[in-house]
C-alpha cells in the first residue's frame, strides 16, 4: 500500500520527460519562471540530448525553501509525456510520489507501480478537440500540463498568465491559445483530481533581489562589460550560447546608433585552431579578444596556447567543459579538462584557470580573466561547464562598479617609449617578472619580433641555452605570481570540524548540501572552494589545517585532487578523493556516500 | 648566421623617399636562407615596394607562419611588428590583427607547405573573409627545412633532387584563391623584379585580401633537372599575362613610357593600375574569364604570371561587419562597457 505524505512545502523534486523539438522546453522555462516570481528558491536542469527533434528529453525541477539547488534524484513527481520512456520514467519516482501521464491512451499494466500514485489527464485528447493542426496541438499539450501542475502544486495561475501575456505580447493568437491550454489543464485537474498535492508551493520571498540566468548569458554579458571587442570561435556544445549572448548583448550596446556601425567583430572561424589564431593575433595588436569552446577545442588549440605562453600573448579561453573524452557526450556534464587547461601545449607550459561556480561568477570572472590576461600576458581560462552554462540558474541580482576600469596590462606608448634609450620586449625592468608590450602600428620604437621559436629577454632569436632557460625561467615566477591577485578560494568553517571538503566550481550546490547533512550526522567539515590556478595561499593553509581533506570534483581520475599534488605540498595521502562522473550535476548523496565510504574504510 | 649584422650606416647618397627614408630603412636583418634563394629577392622586392610607396615601417604587421618563408620577414622592415607563428596559421593571427587595428598594414608572407597542406583551411577561409591584407605565397615546390619533401604544390611528374617524380597532382594556389572568391590574385616570379614589385604595390593597397603567388626557386633542393620549380624551368615557360603600371594615388608615372594600355583599374584610394596588352577573351575584371585564361595557358605548360584578377569595392571584413571606423584596440572604454544602469535595466526582463 502505498504510503500517505505529510504536506511538504516548497521541498520536492519533479521531473518532466517529453520529447525533443516538441517545444516542452518553453513550456518548462514557464514553469520555473512561475515558481520562481513566487519567490520560492528554485533550480531547473535540462537533461538534453545530442539532437535536434526526436529524442527524448527531461527537465528537473527542484524546490527548495532551505535554498539548496544541487540536483537531487529523488523526484517527488514525474510528468511523464513521452510514453518511449515510461518504463524508466516511472522508475524514477520515489515511493509514495506521483506520475502524472497522458491518459488519452490506457497506462500498460506492467508499468503498474503500487508505491506510487497515477495521475491520468488526457492531454493529447483534449488538444485534439480544442486545437487545430498537429503541430499546435503538440505544442500547446506541453502547455496544458503546465495548466495542470498549477491546480496540483498550488501554483498562482495569475503569474503564469501574466507571463504568457508577456512572452506573447505582440502575438494576440498566441496568448489567446496558450491561456485556452492552461486553462484547460488546469480545469481538468480541480475537477478531477485531489488537488492540491502534499507536495505543493507556498508563496516566499526569497527571489526579490534575484535574476534567472544561465553561466554562459552571462559569461557573454561579463565579455561586453569588460570591453572586449573580438570574438572568434567555431560553434561547439556547450559553448555556442556564450558567443550567442555576446553577441545579442553587442547588438543591445555595441552598435553606434547614428552609424549603424558596430565597435566588435565577431569571427565565425573556420575551426577552434582558427578561432585560437584570430584572438592570440587580435590580442597582440591590442584588443581585449577571447574565444569560447569545450574541451575538444582546446585540445584543437593547445599548439596555439603554447604560443602564446611563450610569446606572452594575453588570451581568454572559455572551456564550457562537456563530458569526454574524444566526443563524448556532448550534451552532459563534466569537470575533465582541469588538467589539460591547466598544463595546455607542448613543452612546459602552466596556465592561469578561473573557475566559476554559477553565472554570478561567470559574469564576473569575465572581466577578471581579461584583466588578469592582460596584466600577466598570458592565456587564462574561464573553465565552466555544461550545468553551470546552459542550466537557467536563480542568481543574485548583478551589480556593475562604474568607476571600474580595465587593468590592460604594462603596455608602453610613444610618450613611455620617448624614455627609454630602447625597447627589449622581454626584459622585467622593475623585477615584477612582468616585462612591458608595445602594441603594432604605435610607434617604431616599440617594434619587435613576436616569436615561438626561442628566444632571449631581448626578443631575439636564441639557441643559447642559458638565454632560453632565463626567459622561461621568468614564466615561471610570472605565473606563480598571479596566484595571489587572482579570486581566492571561497572558505566556509564548519563546527567542530576534523576534516576538510575541497572542492571546484559546479559541485558547490551538492557539496554545500552535503556538508550540512554530514553536520547533522556529527561529521563536522571546514568547506573550501577552490576558485582559480596557481593555488592562493589561503589553498595550501586549508590543506595544512586538516589532517584528511575530501576532494569532490567531476572526474574520472581525480584531476583536482592531482593537481593539488603537484602543485602545494600537501601529502598525496591526505587528499581522500570523492568523485562523480556519470554526466549529470553532482548531488548531495555523491558527496555523503563518498565521504562515508572513506570514513568506514578508514574505520576498519 | 645572424651573428652577422649589417652596417649601420648607409651611404649618405641614398635615394629618400618622400618620409626622408632610404631604402635601408626598409630592410631588415641578414637573411640566414640559401645564397641564391628566391625567397631573397622577394624579400628585396617587398623592401622596394614599401620604400615606394612611402610607408611608415611602424605602421606594418608582418606575418608568417613557419617554415623558409617565415623567416623572411625578419629581413625586411626592421621597424615594424613581425610575429612569426604557428605552421599554417598565419592567417588566423592575421585575421585577428587586423581585427584589433584595421589601420595597420598588414602584410603575410607564407609559402606552399605553409599554405597549401597543413594550413590550406586558413588560407582559404582568409580569402573569404576578405582580410585587409597582402598574402604572398613563396611557392618553391618542396620543404627546404626538413630537407626536400614534396610539397602540395609540386607539379605531376616534377623529379625531386633524387630523381624521383612526383605522383600526386599539385594544388594550385591560383585557381584556389579564384574560385574562392579572392579579390585580387597575381602571380610574380622571384626572378623577375620589375614584374613583382608593381604587383606587390597594387597588392599592399588594395583593399581586401591580395593574394600574390610568387614563384621562388629552391636552389638547394629544387633547382635540377626535372623539376618544374627551378629558375632555368620557370624562365623558360614564364607567361605575364599582361605587364602592369602601378600608378600610387600622387604619382605620376616616371618611368619609361609604356605603350598600349587597354585596361585600367581604379583602386579604392584614387591609385590605379594599368594593364597592358589586355586582349582576347581575358580581362582581369572577369573572374571566369581570368580562370579559364590561366587555365587555358596553365595546360600548355605555361607558368602563367601577372595580375590575373582585381575586383575592387569587394568589402572587407571590417566592411562586411561594418565596423567603427576607429580602431577596435583603441575605443575609449566608456563606449565599450554599457555601465550599471544599463545592467538593472537589462536585468528586469530576466526575472
Amino acid at each position: 500500500m502505498q504510503e500517505r505524505n505529510t504536506d511538504r512545502v516548497n521541498d520536492f523534486a519533479l521531473k518532466i520527460g517529453t520529447v525533443n523539438g516538441t517545444g516542452s522546453a518553453s513550456a518548462n522555462s514557464l514553469l520555473m519562471q512561475a515558481i520562481f516570481r513566487m519567490g520560492v528558491p528554485i533550480s531547473g536542469k535540462n537533461v538534453f540530448p545530442s539532437n535536434i527533434q526526436g529524442l527524448p528529453t527531461w527537465y528537473e525541477v527542484r524546490v527548495s525553501r532551505a535554498g539548496y539547488t544541487g540536483r537531487t534524484p529523488d523526484f517527488d513527481l514525474f510528468v511523464a509525456m513521452n510514453p518511449a520512456t515510461y518504463e524508466r520514467d516511472i522508475r524514477e519516482v520515489r515511493s509514495g510520489g506521483y506520475v502524472l501521464y497522458d491518459s488519452s491512451w490506457p497506462l500498460d499494466p506492467m508499468l503498474d507501480r503500487e508505491d506510487v500514485t497515477f495521475l491520468g489527464i488526457p492531454l493529447g485528447a483534449m488538444c485534439v478537440e480544442e486545437f487545430t493542426g498537429s503541430r499546435q496541438r503538440i505544442l500547446m499539450k506541453n502547455i496544458c500540463y503546465v495548466g495542470a501542475l498549477a491546480a496540483l502544486l498550488d501554483l498562482d495561475l495569475e503569474v503564469i498568465r501574466g507571463m504568457i501575456g508577456e512572452k506573447f505580447s505582440r502575438k494576440a493568437a498566441l496568448v489567446e491559445s496558450n491561456y485556452r491550454a492552461i486553462d484547460m489543464g488546469h480545469a481538468y485537474a480541480v475537477e478531477h483530481l485531489e488537488c492540491p498535492l502534499p507536495i505543493r508551493l507556498a508563496p516566499m520571498n526569497a527571489n526579490d533581489d534575484s535574476i534567472i540566468i544561465d553561466g554562459n548569458t552571462a559569461l557573454g554579458l561579463g565579455c561586453v562589460y569588460a570591453g572586449a571587442t573580438v570574438g572568434a570561435w567555431y560553434p561547439i556544445t556547450p559553448s555556442t550560447s556564450v558567443m550567442d549572448g555576446f553577441t545579442d548583448f553587442c547588438e543591445r550596446f555595441r552598435i553606434d546608433p547614428e552609424t549603424g556601425e558596430k565597435r566588435y567583430l565577431i569571427v565565425q572561424a573556420e575551426d577552434e585552431l582558427a578561432a585560437a589564431g584570430v584572438v592570440i593575433g587580435a590580442s597582440w595588436a591590442g584588443a581585449r579578444a577571447f574565444t569560447p569552446t569545450s574541451g575538444p577545442g582546446i585540445s584543437l588549440m593547445s599548439e596555439f596556447i603554447g604560443l602564446a605562453y611563450y610569446a606572452e600573448i594575453p588570451s581568454v579561453f572559455v572551456n564550457v567543459q562537456r563530458t569526454g573524452p574524444s566526443t563524448g557526450m556532448p550534451t552532459r556534464t563534466q569537470q575533465g579538462d582541469i588538467l589539460l587547461c591547466a598544463y595546455a601545449s607542448h613543452g612546459d607550459t602552466k596556465h592561469i584557470l578561473l573557475f566559476p561556480a554559477n553565472p554570478s561568477e561567470c559574469f564576473h570572472m569575465a572581466v577578471e580573466a581579461f584583466d588578469i590576461a592582460e596584466r600577466f600576458q598570458t592565456p587564462v581560462f574561464l573553465v565552466s561547464d555544461l550545468d553551470i552554462g546552459m542550466n537557467d540558474w536563480v542568481c543574485p541580482r548583478l551589480e556593475w562598479d562604474d568607476d571600474f576600469r580595465p587593468d590592460r596590462g604594462k603596455v608602453l606608448g610613444s610618450k613611455e617609449l620617448a624614455d627609454l634609450e630602447r625597447f627589449f620586449r622581454y626584459v622585467d625592468w622593475d623585477g615584477d617578472e612582468i616585462a612591458a608590450r608595445t602594441l603594432p602600428g604605435v610607434d617604431p620604437k616599440g617594434a619587435y619580433f613576436t616569436r615561438g621559436s626561442g628566444h632571449n629577454k631581448y626578443g631575439g632569436y636564441t639557441e643559447d641555452s642559458a638565454e632560453y632557460v632565463e626567459v622561461v625561467d621568468r614564466l615561471l615566477r610570472k605565473v606563480a605570481s598571479a596566484g595571489e591577485v587572482i579570486s581566492a578560494p571561497i572558505v566556509r568553517d564548519g563546527e567542530d570540524a576534523k576534516y576538510g571538503l575541497i572542492t571546484v566550481g559546479g559541485c558547490e550546490s551538492a557539496c554545500l548540501e552535503a556538508v550540512d547533512a554530514l553536520a547533522e550526522e556529527g561529521i563536522g567539515l571546514d568547506y573550501m572552494r577552490v576558485r582559480a590556478f596557481p593555488f592562493h595561499s589561503a589553498v595550501e593553509d586549508f590543506l595544512a589545517r586538516h589532517e584528511v581533506n575530501f576532494v569532490v570534483e567531476q572526474n574520472r581520475d581525480g584531476q583536482l585532487r592531482t593537481l593539488l599534488t603537484l602543485e602545494t605540498s600537501a601529502r598525496k595521502e591526505a587528499l581522500l578523493s570523492v568523485r562523480y562522473y556519470g554526466g549529470f550535476p553532482m548531488s548531495r548523496h555523491h558527496v555523503v556516500e563518498g565521504v562515508h565510504a572513506h570514513l568506514n574504510g578508514a574505520q576498519t | 648566421m645572424s651573428y652577422i649584422t649589417k652596417p649601420q650606416v648607409g651611404h649618405p647618397g641614398l635615394p629618400k623617399n618622400a618620409l626622408g627614408l632610404t631604402r635601408r630603412d626598409y630592410e631588415g636583418s641578414m637573411s640566414t636562407l640559401c645564397a641564391g634563394c628566391g625567397h631573397d629577392s622577394v624579400t628585396a622586392a617587398i623592401v622596394q615596394t614599401f620604400f615606394d610607396l612611402d610607408i611608415e615601417p611602424h605602421r606594418v604587421a608582418k606575418m608568417s607562419g613557419i617554415g623558409c618563408s617565415a623567416k623572411t620577414p625578419t629581413y625586411f622592415l626592421g621597424e615594424a611588428h613581425g610575429f612569426n607563428s604557428v605552421h599554417g596559421r598565419m592567417p588566423a593571427v592575421a585575421t585577428g590583427a587586423s581585427a584589433a587595428n584595421r589601420d595597420l598594414t598588414v602584410i603575410g608572407i607564407s609559402g606552399d607547405g605553409d599554405s597549401l597542406s597543413i594550413g590550406l583551411g586558413q588560407f582559404c577561409h582568409a580569402i573569404r573573409r576578405n582580410v585587409n591584407m597582402l598574402y604572398v605565397l613563396e611557392n618553391n615546390g618542396v620543404y627546404g627545412l626538413t630537407k626536400g619533401q614534396f610539397s602540395a604544390a609540386a607539379d605531376l611528374g616534377s623529379k625531386s633532387k633524387r630523381g624521383v617524380p612526383n605522383l600526386q597532382p599539385p594544388i594550385d594556389p591560383v585557381t584556389l584563391a579564384l574560385t574562392l572568391g579572392a579579390t585580387f590574385v597575381g602571380r610574380g616570379f622571384s626572378g623577375d623584379r620589375e614584374q613583382l614589385v608593381p604587383l606587390l604595390k597594387a597588392g599592399l593597397l588594395h583593399q581586401g585580401l591580395a593574394f600574390i603567388d610568387v614563384i621562388s626557386p629552391c636552389v638547394t633542393f629544387n633547382d635540377h633537372e626535372g623539376s618544374t620549380r627551378s629558375y632555368l624551368y620557370t624562365r623558360d615557360h614564364h607567361h605575364d599575362v599582361a605587364p602592369i603600371d602601378f600608378v600610387p594615388l600622387r604619382k605620376e608615372i616616371t618611368t619609361t613610357s609604356r605603350i598600349g594600355t587597354t585596361t585600367t583599374v581604379t583602386m579604392h584610394d584614387g591609385s590605379e593600375i594599368r594593364f597592358r596588352k589586355v586582349g582576347g577573351d581575358w580581362a582581369p575584371t572577369d573572374r571566369v574569364a581570368a580562370y579559364e585564361h590561366y587555365r587555358r595557358l596553365a595546360a600548355k605548360g605555361d607558368v602563367v604570371t601577372g595580375l590575373l584578377y582585381v575586383e575592387e569595392g569587394g568589402g572587407d571584413m571590417h566592411a562586411q561587419n561594418r565596423t567603427v571606423s576607429e580602431p577596435l584596440y583603441d575605443q575609449p572604454f566608456e563606449k565599450l562597457c554599457p555601465g550599471n544602469d544599463a545592467l538593472q535595466e537589462l536585468q528586469k526582463g530576466m526575472r
